[in-house]
């Protein structure tokens, strides 16, 4: 069985020498172009930096640490916030999902709420708790707050009865129904959730560090715009999309692809 | 096989509690509304089934025999009437009383050897105990080297024997089976009647086994209650003395069937009737 599978995964997924190299192929031309319009004086060198700039911008920018500090201090704003809509949001999410009078109305305001987009709470944050780091948190929890509610919320009424039946047959109650049957069996829906809550914190923060002055990722695209410094603006952009890229790579490919197997559903 | 019931129950410390015991099913009826109409299920149903007997329950799709079942696992509620289980009223969901489903109704979150597990993790066994139980009820069902295997990795007839060792691994008094083979290839079915057989006369436990097909109840059952559609009632009861293990082809076998379809079918052609005349009224 298990070899049945790897066959498969390699056919499907897999690592081949020609999607590489299409891959990288398409990168370079797209640089080459890249540098070819930025050096054939089209538009002036400060407002389209070619691609060695850029380049040489991001080494100084690692090579002086204030590139990492910004990475690092963004990335703690983000998990921090991410954590306690996380703990915050599988709760909600459990309790509306479980019981119709909550569900009817504390379920029907986040619905209301998830509408918001996640920028609109910056002008609160800075209103109630002024430019500090807790308002950077705040709008990070309400950023994925929502996104992760309504994904267990939806899992949890998607829950197949039968599991339930089979789960209270066999003498589970309560903590224990919710956390061995419940959420495990909501889990493809929740990964939705949680995917969408980073996407929508991850955009609210950068637009709240853009008015924010201590150093931070944010900070650095504002500093770029205020200084005519494009190169710099295009190397955090870099930075900020490795980063989104590492953190699906690294976080959330890998749990989906986990559930897809477990579920039966990847081909 | 008798071993290894022996053994689980060393570890529960009670003394033979997976032996079958009594059901006694008094004026049973339910009624529920769906789309604002009230639907019929069971009417007045009373049956008593000794300890240890195995039963089956036949009838056309939708004469609320997989109601009864779930009422008697307390899943569901009565309208009215009383199920009492060893002389005690069921009042909810106990691991005395454990369903079995068509769908084997498996986690798929968790391979097989912790789906076997499940039950016994409800009722606080440690760890370490569990996996043995586990692991001896996986042996039981010929399922040993599929402990790390999820459910999509299994076909119908592996699911359904998972399904049978997490329902014995807790040691239930009653197994109550709905459908539990209806989705599986004949050959398959009759290897799994087999191993029920030879499970059931190890372990003596009260089995209610729901199912549509004539020839599966009278190859299985001491007795076959024959159910009517809309609503529910018992039409018949044919006690199957034919000795054990019984082979489909027997001929013993083949008229006794054959003579509960004839019953079976009069009881669905009446009902006919009864909603043809229900319709020009």
């Amino acid at each position: 069985m298990a070899r049945t599978l790897n066959v498969t995964a390699q056919n499907a997924g897999g690592w081949s020498w020609a999607r590489t190299l299409r891959i990288v192929a398409f990168y370079v031309i797209l640089l080459l172009i890249w540098e070819g319009l930025a050096r054939s004086g089209i538009w002036p060198s400060y407002l389209l930096p070619g691609p060695t700039t850029v380049g040489s911008t991001l080494a100084s920018g690692f090579a002086s640490g204030s590139f990492i500090i910004a990475i690092l201090v963004s990335l703690r704003r983000l998990v921090s916030g991410y954590g306690i809509s996380l703990i915050a949001g599988v709760t909600l999410g459990l309790v509306i999902g479980r019981n119709r009078i909550i569900d009817e109305t504390l379920g029907s305001l986040i619905l209301g709420l998830q509408a918001l987009p996640s920028v609109c709470w910056i002008p609160l944050a800075l209103l109630w708790l002024g430019l500090t780091e807790q308002a950077m948190i705040f709008v990070v929890v309400m950023g994925a707050l929502f996104s992760i509610t309504l994904g267990v919320d939806a899992g949890v009424k998607n829950t197949p009865p039968l599991y339930l039946k089979a789960a209270r047959n066999m003498g589970a109650r309560g903590i224990a129904l919710s956390t061995q049957v419940i959420l495990p069996a909501a889990l493809p829906s929740i990964l939705t959730g949680l995917k969408q809550g980073w996407s929508f914190a991850w955009r609210s923060l950068m637009a709240a560090e853009l008015l924010y002055q201590t150093l931070s990722l944010g900070t650095l695209l504002e500093n770029g715009r205020d200084l005519n410094d494009t190169a710099q603006v295009f190397a955090v952009m870099l930075i900020i999309i490795v980063i989104g890229i590492s953190i699906d790579g690294l976080i959330f490919s890998p749990l989906e692809r986990r559930v897809r197997e477990r579920w039966g559903l990847s081909r | 096989m008798r071993q290894q019931t022996l053994l689980y129950k060393q570890h529960a410390g009670q003394p033979a509690p997976g032996a079958g015991i009594a059901l006694r099913i008094d004026g049973v009826s339910k009624t529920f509304i769906s789309h604002g109409r009230v639907v019929e299920a069971l009417r007045t149903i009373d049956l008593g089934i000794a300890p240890g007997e195995f039963v089956c329950f036949l009838g056309p799709s939708g004469c609320g025999k997989s109601t009864l079942l779930s009422i008697i696992a307390g899943l569901e509620e009565a309208s009215s009437g009383t199920v009492q289980a060893n002389g005690k009223e069921v009042s909810g969901p106990g691991t005395d009383r454990v369903l079995l489903f068509q769908e084997a109704a498996l986690f798929p979150w968790l391979d097989v050897q912790r789906n076997v597990e499940f039950g016994l993790r409800q009722i606080g066994i440690p760890a370490a105990q569990r996996a043995d139980i586990a692991r001896k009820f996986i042996e039981l069902v010929h399922l040993k080297g599929f402990e790390r295997s999820f459910t999509h990795q299994l076909s119908g007839g592996m699911r359904q024997r998972v399904a049978i060792a997490r329902a014995l691994a807790i040691d239930p008094a009653v197994l109550l089976m709905d459908e539990p083979f209806g989705a599986l290839d004949a050959l398959t079915r009759d290897r799994l009647h087999a191993e029920l057989e030879s499970i059931w006369a190890a372990t003596r436990k009260t089995v209610i086994f729901v199912t549509h097909n004539v020839r599966e109840a009278v190859a299985l059952g001491d007795r076959v209650v024959v159910f009517s559609p809309r609503p529910g009632r018992i039409v018949r009861e044919f006690r199957i003395d034919l000795p054990r293990p019984r082979s489909l082809e027997n001929h013993f076998l083949v008229d006794k069937a054959a003579e509960i379809l004839t019953v079976l079918r009069g009881s669905m052609e009446s009902q006919e009737q009864e909603d043809e005349n229900g319709a020009h009224t």
